[in-house]
């Protein structure tokens, strides 16, 4: 399988990549080296080592980081950016209908069972519309290049996408590392996310606040992996991260316990489960949440982002379905391609999976963090043969798709640079508009060959530009 | 049917609490077979918080005691006029998807007893039969006994036992309705007891089935009738938990005690 490699057209060093690629070629070893323990040491420091996107292992790992950006011209940028937002748009959209009217499932356009009998279809939400109807605020879209003009999506994160805080840490890290790097290109800024997530955030407070919003992060606590992230962006929000015990319900609104007393809250960052938000709605025995917080939710007190329910719009077998949103509720085509999804509860589809398994990815529907998959062609038989009968047992928990050709970009290894392949998750922001910062959390597989970008399993993560015209 | 409804639940805590959060679903539901006339809610020392009809058509409403306090009661006073609409519960605003309860709780879910139970009862002409034969089935398979199972019990437990009380009635023919792919969904509300001597708690539940064509009816395995005018529907959820008249949450530590009285009067015309 040929991959697309990002760094050239044909045999030339596309124009992007033209200076990074004098400054690789100019450098001396020792130099390097000395670079990546700075890097790391300043990683260390700061104590970003959480797990992304919640994979487990050891949450004091160091997630490896490769000093070679990732480059995007503004034209490639911009498409991107077009089909992210419609993309956010059409999931929102998707949102407001299923806990309303469902017309999409009158329709006939996606099964009732798919939506209805979804863990994440939250019950004691419908009919509950949030500010501006907007349900999810922060969509994570995770994507891979597969040519030059070629993205898929390979799924969405509608609820508490992690990462961001990676996205601003690597472009601190090599401001401070590399300055004359940043003076030599003209690379767009992302340090202007924590901002603009806080006026998206302010955007969507209640009508009952007439003041300006009190936002708040609302954290699980210290144990929780993305810890750090929370607590990071609170700081650069200059808001206050809390935990379900520094909150409570009084009256018609949710406070915060402060040394001046209490003081309402109108808008939550929540980055807590929605069966721990509230005992007195889901889990009678969370310990996390707020008792009561429901109540004043849905009677239009404070805002929570992402809303309650919002995960039905990510789940992996709805995914299927984006781009049938995409037309019905927008009227338009695609612009990002879904990759081909097989859902192994139908017939049709579980008799081409079992027969093409050497072929194919298999996924679980609940699964995350790169477990629990199978990426046929880089399986002994033995491997896909232990992977076919897990599959016979429960057909319904599984989709497959193709195995794509992952674009590859330029990276660190003992010799120099060599390809690796990549991916992109840009975290789009939607509030009263919806924005997106140009760049993004670009993980890479260090492993040679290796299409699994996941940290747990040898992945590692880039600075990602977005050039200017 | 005229009806008076007095409902008192006093906790008594011994350490004093504070910050009661409560979330109430304590109000006469809104359809053809009901017409509330007067209804009260006070919770001791409580403000009251919002206010708001979900997606089930129940009325909720949030309140909090600051205190400190060693006891709080929530007392509820009301006259209702009640008719029968033969279980169906005609005329109610909601706007969930009936197939949303076909998903199961811990409650509700199946074990090899329900599955048999559910299998047992013969295919039926319609849905309607089906539903009564199911709802005959439980009453058969569990009888009427008081003491014997809790709160935490759960509808393949109360099976296994073979007897229960009303909560465990509504939750296996809940379970077993939506092994026959029915959506069904446990009720709260209040008896009219009759005079024939038995004991029935004035504070009731049953179950509900949707039925294509006819919507929501009520089925009260535990008296082997579909709800009348001796009826009072409160709200409805996939389980008792999720349909509780009353849940809450206070700061404090120490035991808590419970007393419940239920009045349910006919006013004389």
């Amino acid at each position: 399988m040929s991959h697309y490699n990002e760094m050239y057209e044909h045999d030339r060093v596309r124009e992007p990549y033209a200076r990074l690629r004098e400054w690789v070629d100019t450098m001396p070893d020792d130099f390097r080296q000395m670079k990546q323990a700075e890097a790391e040491a300043l990683f260390r420091r700061i104590g970003i080592t959480f797990a992304v996107y919640g994979e487990g292992g050891d949450p004091d790992r160091l997630i490896p980081f490769d000093m070679m950006p990732r480059v995007f011209e503004q034209a490639e940028w911009r498409k991107l950016e077009r089909g992210i937002k419609q993309r956010a748009r059409a999931l929102n959209a998707f949102l407001r209908d299923v806990y309303g009217r469902a017309e999409i499932v009158r329709a006939g356009r996606v099964p009732a069972r798919l939506v209805f009998r979804n863990e994440a279809y939250e019950k004691s939400v419908v009919g509950v519309v949030p500010p501006r109807g907007v349900y999810s605020h922060i969509i994570g879209i995770d994507l891979v290049r597969t040519g030059k003009d070629e993205f898929y999506v390979l799924e969405d994160n509608c609820r508490t996408p992690s990462g961001v805080s990676y996205m601003l840490e690597n472009r601190e890290i090599m401001m401070r590392m590399f300055p004359q790097l940043f003076r030599q290109n003209r690379i767009e800024p992302v340090d202007q996310y924590p901002e603009l997530l806080r006026r998206t955030l302010e955007s969507v407070a209640p009508a009952k606040c007439d003041d300006r919003p009190t936002c708040v992060i609302l954290t699980p606590g210290h144990f929780n992996s993305a810890y750090y992230e929370h607590s990071f962006l609170a700081n650069l929000m200059g808001v206050e991260l809390v935990e379900g015990q520094d909150l409570f319900v009084d009256g018609e609104f949710v406070y915060m316990r402060t040394t001046q007393g209490p003081q309402r809250v109108d808008v939550i960052y929540r980055r807590i489960d929605d069966p721990f938000l509230d005992p007195l709605c889901f889990r009678p025995d969370s310990m996390l949440g707020v008792p009561g917080l429901m109540d004043v939710y849905r009677s239009g007190g404070v805002s929570i982002c992402s809303a309650p329910g919002a995960g039905v719009a990510d789940d992996k077998a709805i995914y299927t379905f984006v781009p049938e949103m995409i037309r019905f509720y927008l009227g338009e085509e695609p612009l990002l391609n879904n990759v081909q999804t097989w859902t192994l509860w139908k017939d049709e589809d579980y008799r081409h999976v079992m027969a093409n398994l050497p072929d194919l990815v298999v996924k679980e529907v609940h699964g995350s963090g790169g477990y629990g998959m199978l990426v046929g062609p880089k399986s002994t038989k033995e491997e896909i043969e232990s992977f076919r009968k897990k599959i016979e047992a429960d057909p319904a928990n599984y989709i497959a798709q193709p195995t794509l050709s992952l674009s590859t970009c330029p990276t660190f290894v003992e010799q120099g640079i060599a390809p690796r392949h990549v991916d992109l998750r840009p975290f789009c922001l939607c509030g009263d508009r919806i924005e997106l910062v140009p760049g993004g959390l670009t993980r890479v597989a260090l492993r040679e060959g290796s299409l699994v970008v996941n940290s747990s399993q040898g992945g590692g993560v880039k600075d990602t530009w977005v050039l200017s015209e | 049917m005229k009806l008076r409804i007095s409902h008192e639940t006093v906790y008594g805590y011994d350490h004093p609490i504070r910050n009661l959060v409560q979330s109430l679903r304590l109000t006469p539901s809104v359809f053809e077979g009901q017409k509330t006339h007067e209804w009260l809610i006070e919770v001791s020392g409580g403000i009251r918080g919002p206010g708001f009809r979900d997606g089930a058509g129940d009325w909720i409403e949030g309140w909090t005691v600051r205190g400190p306090t060693d006891e709080v009661s929530v007392r509820i006073s009301g006259r209702i006029e009640t008719r029968d609409t033969a279980g169906v519960l005609r005329g109610h605003r909601e706007i969930i998807h009936p197939t949303t309860y076909l998903r199961d709780t811990k409650a509700t879910r199946a074990d090899k007893g329900l599955e048999a139970l559910a299998a047992g009862v013969s295919e039926a002409a319609d849905t309607l039969d089906l539903a009564h034969r199911l709802s005959a089935a439980v009453g058969e398979a569990i009888a009427y006994r008081p003491g014997v199972t809790e709160m935490h019990t759960t509808a393949a437990e109360a099976l296994a036992l073979g007897e229960g009380v009303c909560q465990d009635h509504a939750h296996a023919l809940v379970a077993v309705a939506r092994l026959r792919e029915l959506p069904a969904r446990y009720v709260s509300g209040y008896l009219h007891s009759t005079i024939d001597g038995e004991s029935h708690d004035a504070a009731h539940a049953w179950a509900e089935i949707h039925v294509e064509g006819l919507g929501w009816v009520g089925f009260d395995a535990a008296n082997r009738c579909c709800p009348d005018e001796r009826y009072v529907r409160l709200g409805s959820g996939l389980d008792a938990v999720d349909a509780a008249p009353i849940r809450g949450v206070a700061m404090g530590n120490g035991a808590e005690r419970l007393d419940v009285a239920v009045q349910v009067e006919e006013i004389a015309q």
